[in-house]
């Protein structure tokens, strides 16, 4: 239901032509003799290459023999072919065909050898290793340096240059890809080569560590066991290992991951290699946050609560699967009204499940998958501006002119974004713009312009682009905005409004993987599946009739907080609740207060929460690893993938809700996924009118208070979230909660301060940034239950103080 | 026997303080100076590349070629932009020693070469990248630059020919391979020295990415006298290939050790008789015409010329004509392995061969020079020097092989001999400056 990507034809290059090995062959301009061999099935050795960082010629592993450059003449030595570009009429003999490239290979591999250590036995990366490999492809069976009593290097074994990152420098070829991978791709040259000769090595400024949140593809793409992870070090050897290709579920991106697994559990996760989502990069969220899934507190059976005697609450017990969907399919039908809200982790199918049964088998449309702040003007966004569209791209992102990011800090929260967008711009094509409170380091690490904005003054700043000359926006830009500017009254209409005016094109960046498929399948309280608007009688028709229903609910259903609040009063009296953290949500001690107050709760959860401990009834479900699913992506891509592993006992979100809606007597008609998908795709993407997305200009941006500091925060890409729980090296390469204030206000308050708002009060250290005098920046969720429970309510201002440090 | 000799960059090093620009400018210095700029810069270049000089920093590329490549054309990107001229001071050839006494000597007549070579290429900023080892060579060729730029020699509208131009003298951090050139141009743009990938090569984008020339101290120097007395008086000099005078640098067992500036194409035999002869009572055994880079050469080769093509013929190269002189004393595999110590110390660690094959080579050749080991251990060694020469990524680690290849080809008997007789035959003592000096207590 969501549109495929418009894969343009590909772009047509001049064609050169060469022989390889004797055989001939017409590559790409500019195409490195390496990759020209790999069209002729010729592998030539290597390790300092890689396709994705600049040409560096350090290893000299890929020397071949060039008898004719394409002018006749040929090289007098071997030439390194990872930085030779072809030539037309060039003839290259590789160590196929010329017992010279031959030599030559073998001299550089035994050489790569002498100051190796002989530990594959036990180095983690013996079985996967390019060293390994290619020293038996082309490299001498025997060891002349030993033989000859030759003394090797060494050094004392692993060094830390991260929390999870470790160095063996006996082990490191030098080839530098960590180095160049850092500087080049991700920005963060926080390790360099130091030292000179055989002593070169790897190394940090002394106390800063490689500090990064891209480091573990370091790891990836070392072609020795020289770097290592302190998750994955010593845990398991490649060839016990299976891979399952999979999708990341940490973020809109769908970004192509690898799960390693052995016996069942997943032992370590690699990039995968997509070279139109993520290419072969991922944060080290995806790579390292998947132990969340075998945490202690894990749900793995049905729990329901028992009435006591005297008709209060008993505890829970557990109960057999038919046994719970009875429980509570019966709860829920006691309960009368009922809300449902999905959360935003969860698969396109178990969204279409959600979607289905709240307004089939409980025949309401108050369902949301937004745990966090939100609007009406969002929901009415989504529908006008968002589903069922397809507009940007990752490539894209390269070949607009400017890209323009308001409410979205794509380093924390989209990782892979950023990535792309710092390629972009260090090629020097595409320009970032962003409306946000500072410039961030990933702002700095894109040569991107701030336009520093206080929050909630978003919708004139965007407003101003259109005049803006310098930096403006035209139909060539692209306009990024992230879920957060939901709560920014105007802000999306604003950004919609730009997009029309000037023919720019707009995306919508949500956080959670689960997000924009849960907008395709419907579950808002003003959208059915398919982007059918709840409001339009001939959408809400053809979804009765693909169902098979007689009608639909007609008005357009409840929102999140309306839920949260009709709970509260009464109004609703059940809760369908999967996948919401109550902290996460606009008013945590409200949210907590309505699943308290709601006559019937049924929860499914992956592990105990403070959700599952208030419930009725409790539904295990399947984590990613259990179940096979899409993911649509930020750009309306869908990412599907299989199930890792088999586990009958894990159900997917849409099993369980089958089973209840079963019970009430009213199925959603399939059980399995292949046949949920099956129904999605029959059902399609609706081809009636759009809903339209009017009254929602601009307010006067200045709440009514000016006394303290506007509260600008995000959730930083490592933090205190559930799904990260586990490894404790990764969360300790996290940054550190700090608050961002300005020069004056630091001046003014010092180095700690303790910030006070409606909800609370936090102390934490401070930090001089390019803030307006009265916005504080903080984050949102790396200290204590996150400011939403501990400080402030959205939109609202605090106070500060000069903190204690005692 | 002297008349041989061609003093020209040497001819004021005898002055009473030569390097002053009062001692200079006596004899006539920065005159050249007013008659480059009442040439056209490109006649400048014409000039240079008329007259033949070639690079004296040991390729001996013709230097006014290097200047022609510079783009000039405003029409184009690389031709708007800034260009550079970078003089390579950092002497570290072991056996090289003729910059480091120029610009001790006479530091004012490389200021002077730095500024027409700067108004030839167009460049208004030079640097001159000296080698930081020598910091009382460092502090002369700044001082000199401060008394050209109180006279008037440098900064704004020079001699009011309208041509600005800044030198910033850079010391060096003591690395070898700061001597290639574009190792230079990283160590002079503050990172780490070692080599750049070419191309782009430095006449397109070298220093700061923009055109860039950068030439030899001694290179440079030659060219106020070619200005001044015109390119058919340096090319009067020489041979046929190899035009112009050169500095001679001889050391070790000769009588006088020390430089002799002369026409290219002179042969080693002059040479050593002009410097008193080998030492008393001994032969040459081997010599090394450009430094240890350049591959060693024996007494059959004393009336070879010397000059780019001579030399390349018998196998070996000019270099910087840094002559070490060994006689019958030296046990060339003890020369051989301290040469190839030095080089597996400046290794700067980028390419595999050098990084790792100078370590092996090293222990290789100790175990040799103790007697340990078998004659096939000789032809492992040649077979890791086959493996480094030509597979590097700079021409470093082709110097450090020189060396231990041509040693063996004309001494592999010696190299045996250490086999036979478990250990070095040679007295150590015996090669040194005070042999038979010894007082015993």
């Amino acid at each position: 239901m969501t549109l495929a990507p418009n894969n343009g034809a590909p772009e047509k290059t001049d064609l050169v032509t060469l022989t390889i090995d004797g055989v001939q062959v017409s590559v790409a301009k500019d195409t490195l003799v390496i990759r020209a061999a790999e069209q002729v099935g010729v592998q030539i050795p290597r390790f300092c290459d890689h396709p994705l960082l600049a040409p560096v010629g350090a290893c000299r592993q890929c020397l071949v023999d060039i008898p004719d450059a394409g002018n006749g003449r040929g090289f007098p030595k071997p030439q390194a072919s990872c930085t030779l570009p072809v030539a037309e009429g060039m003839v290259v003999n590789t160590q196929a065909t010329s017992p010279v490239a031959d030599k030559a290979q073998q001299g550089i591999m035994e050489f790569l050898l002498i100051n190796h250590p002989l530990d594959c036995p036990v180095c983690d990366k013996g079985g996967e290793c390019p060293l390994q490999n290619q020293a038996m492809s082309n490299g001498r069976g025997e060891s002349r340096f030993s033989a000859g009593g030759g003394v090797k290097r060494t050094y004392p074994k692993p060094i830390n240059i991260s929390a999870q990152v470790l160095l063996d420098r006996e082990r490191c070829v030098l080839c530098a890809r960590c180095t160049r991978f850092s500087e080049q791709i991700a920005g963060d040259p926080f390790i360099a080569l130091i030292e000179r000769g055989a002593l070169q090595q790897v190394g940090i400024y002394e106390r800063e560590p490689f500090d990064s949140y891209f480091s573990g593809n370091t790891i990836q793409i070392c072609p020795v066991g020289a770097l290592t992870s302190a998750d994955y070090r010593f845990r398991s050897r490649p060839f016990d290992l299976v891979s399952s290709p999979s999708i990341a579920e940490h973020d809109s991106c769908g970004s192509a991951i690898r799960v390693d697994h052995r016996r069942g559990k997943v032992m370590r996760r690699l990039a995968g290699n997509d070279p139109e989502v993520n290419e072969e990069w991922i944060t080290d969220k995806d790579r390292f946050a998947f132990h969340y899934a075998t945490e202690a507190d894990r749900l793995s059976y049905p729990q329901v609560r028992d009435a006591l005697p005297d008709g209060g609450r008993g505890e829970l017990r557990p109960a057999s699967w038919p046994e719970a969907f009875a429980v509570a399919a019966r709860g829920l039908q006691a309960a009368g009204a009922t809300g449902v809200l999905t959360g935003g982790r969860i698969t396109a199918e178990d969204g279409y499940a959600y979607s289905k049964f709240a307004r089939v088998a409980l025949g309401t449309n108050d369902i949301d998958f937004r745990s966090r702040p939100h609007s009406a003007e969002e929901a009415a966004f989504l529908a006008a501006e968002v589903v069922l569209r397809s507009t940007v791209t990752y490539a894209d992102l390269e070949t607009a002119s400017t890209v323009v990011l308001v409410g979205l800090e794509p380093e924390d929260e989209a990782g892979t974004i950023f990535l792309r967008l710092r390629k972009a711009t260090m090629h020097g094509t595409t320009r970032v713009v962003a409306i946000a409170p500072y410039a961030t380091r990933g702002l700095a690490k894109m040569g991107g312009h701030l336009v520093r904005t206080a929050p909630g003054a978003e919708p004139a700043a965007i407003e101003a682009l259109v005049q803006q000359g310098e930096y403006g926006v035209d139909s060539t830009a692209v306009i990024l905005v992230g879920e957060r500017l939901a709560t920014v009254p105007g802000a999306l209409s604003a950004a919609a409004s730009l997009a029309a005016k000037t023919g720019a094109r707009l995306a919508w960046v949500p956080r959670r993987a689960g997000d924009r498929g849960a907008v395709e399948t419907g579950c808002l309280p003003n959208l059915l599946p398919g982007g059918r608007p709840v409001a339009d009688a001939a959408a809400r028709v053809d979804a009765a009739a693909d169902w098979g229903v007689a009608h639909l609910p007609e008005s357009v259903g409840r929102d999140a907080d309306a839920i949260v609040a009709a709970l509260g009063s009464g109004e609703l009296g059940g809760l369908v609740i999967g996948g919401v953290d109550p902290d996460d949500t606009s008013d945590p001690a409200a949210t907590r207060a309505a699943i308290a107050a709601a006559s019937f709760v049924v929860a499914l959860e992956l592990r105990e929460t403070d959700v599952t401990r208030a419930a009725d009834v409790v539904f295990p479900v399947a984590p990613t690893v259990d179940k096979s699913g899409i993911f649509v992506t930020w750009e309306g891509r869908p990412r599907s993938f299989d199930a890792v592993f088999s586990s009958p006992s894990s159900l997917p979100d849409l099993r369980i809700l089958a089973g209840i809606a079963e019970e009430l007597g009213r199925p959603l008609g399939f059980r399995t996924i292949v046949e949920a998908r099956a129904e999605m795709e029959e059902m399609g993407p609706w081809d009636g009118d759009r809903a339209v997305l009017t009254g929602f200009e601009a307010r006067s941006a200045r709440p009514s208070t000016t006394d303290g500091l506007a509260i600008s925060t995000w959730k930083l890409l490592v933090d205190n979230g559930s799904m990260q729980d586990g490894d404790k090296a990764y969360r300790a390469t996290g940054r550190g909660p700090v608050a961002r204030v300005s020069t004056t206000t630091y001046d003014a308050h010092g180095p700690t301060v303790t910030l006070t708002g409606d909800r609370g009060s936090v102390t934490l250290p401070a930090e001089p940034a390019d803030l307006d005098d009265d916005v504080v920046w903080l984050p949102a969720n790396s200290f204590g239950n996150g400011v939403l429970a501990d400080l402030a309510s959205p939109g609202s201002r605090v106070s500060i103080a000069k903190g204690s440090d005692a | 026997m002297t008349d041989v000799l061609t003093p020209v960059l040497t001819d004021n090093w005898g002055d009473d303080r030569s390097w002053t620009l009062d001692s200079y400018a006596a004899r006539g210095g920065y005159a050249a100076l007013d008659k480059a700029f009442a040439m056209a810069p490109d006649d400048v270049i014409t000039e240079v590349k008329e007259s033949g000089l070639r690079g004296r920093g040991g390729a001996g590329f013709p230097t006014g070629m290097k200047w022609g490549f510079i783009p000039q054309d405003a029409a184009t990107e690389a031709g708007r932009k800034p260009k550079y001229l970078v003089v390579n001071a950092d002497e570290s050839e072991p056996g090289t020693c003729k910059d480091i006494p120029l610009m001790m000597a006479s530091p004012h007549t490389l200021v002077e070469g730095v500024i027409i070579s700067s108004y030839a290429i167009r460049a208004n900023q030079a640097f001159i990248y000296i080698r930081g080892e020598v910091l009382h060579v460092i502090r002369r060729v700044q001082r000199a630059v401060q008394e050209a730029y109180l006279a008037g020699h440098l900064g704004k509208n020079i001699h009011g020919s309208g041509f600005d131009l800044d030198v910033v003298v850079h010391a060096g951090a003591g690395a070898y391979i700061c001597g290639e050139e574009t190792a230079l141009l990283e160590g002079l743009e503050g990172r780490r020295g070692q080599p750049r990938l070419r191309p782009p090569f430095p006449a397109v984008a070298g220093l700061y990415a923009s055109p860039t020339v950068i030439n030899n101290v001694e290179s440079i120097a030659s060219v106020p006298s070619i200005i001044e007395h015109g390119h058919g008086w340096f090319s009067s000099m020489g041979t046929e290939k190899s035009k112009g005078f050169g500095i001679f640098s001889l050391s070790g067992h000769v009588q006088q050790p020390g430089q002799y500036e002369a026409p290219l194409g002179i042969t080693l035999r002059t040479l050593i008789d002009l410097a008193g002869g080998i030492r008393e009572g001994h032969e040459l055994k081997f010599w090394t015409p450009g430094g240890s880079s350049t591959p060693l050469l024996t007494a059959e080769h004393l009336d070879m010329p010397l000059d780019f093509e001579g030399v390349g013929a018998a196998g070996s190269m000019l270099g910087t004509r840094a002559l070490q002189i060994f006689d019958d004393t030296t046990c060339v595999v003890r020369a051989t392995l301290r040469w190839t110590e030095f080089y597996k110390h400046e290794s700067c660690g980028k390419c595999t061969p050098c990084r790792e094959g100078t370590w092996w080579l090293v222990q290789t050749l100790t175990a040799l020079e103790k007697g340990q080991g078998s004659e096939a251990d000789l032809d492992l060694l040649l077979d890791q020097c086959d493996n480094i020469l030509g597979r590097s990524f700079c021409a470093l680690a082709d110097g450090a092989v020189s060396p231990i290849m041509s040693s063996i080809k004309y001494f592999r008997d010696e190299y045996v001999a250490h086999l036979t007789e478990g250990g070095c035959p040679f007295d150590p003592a015996r090669s040194t400056a005070w042999a038979g000096q010894e007082v015993t207590a």
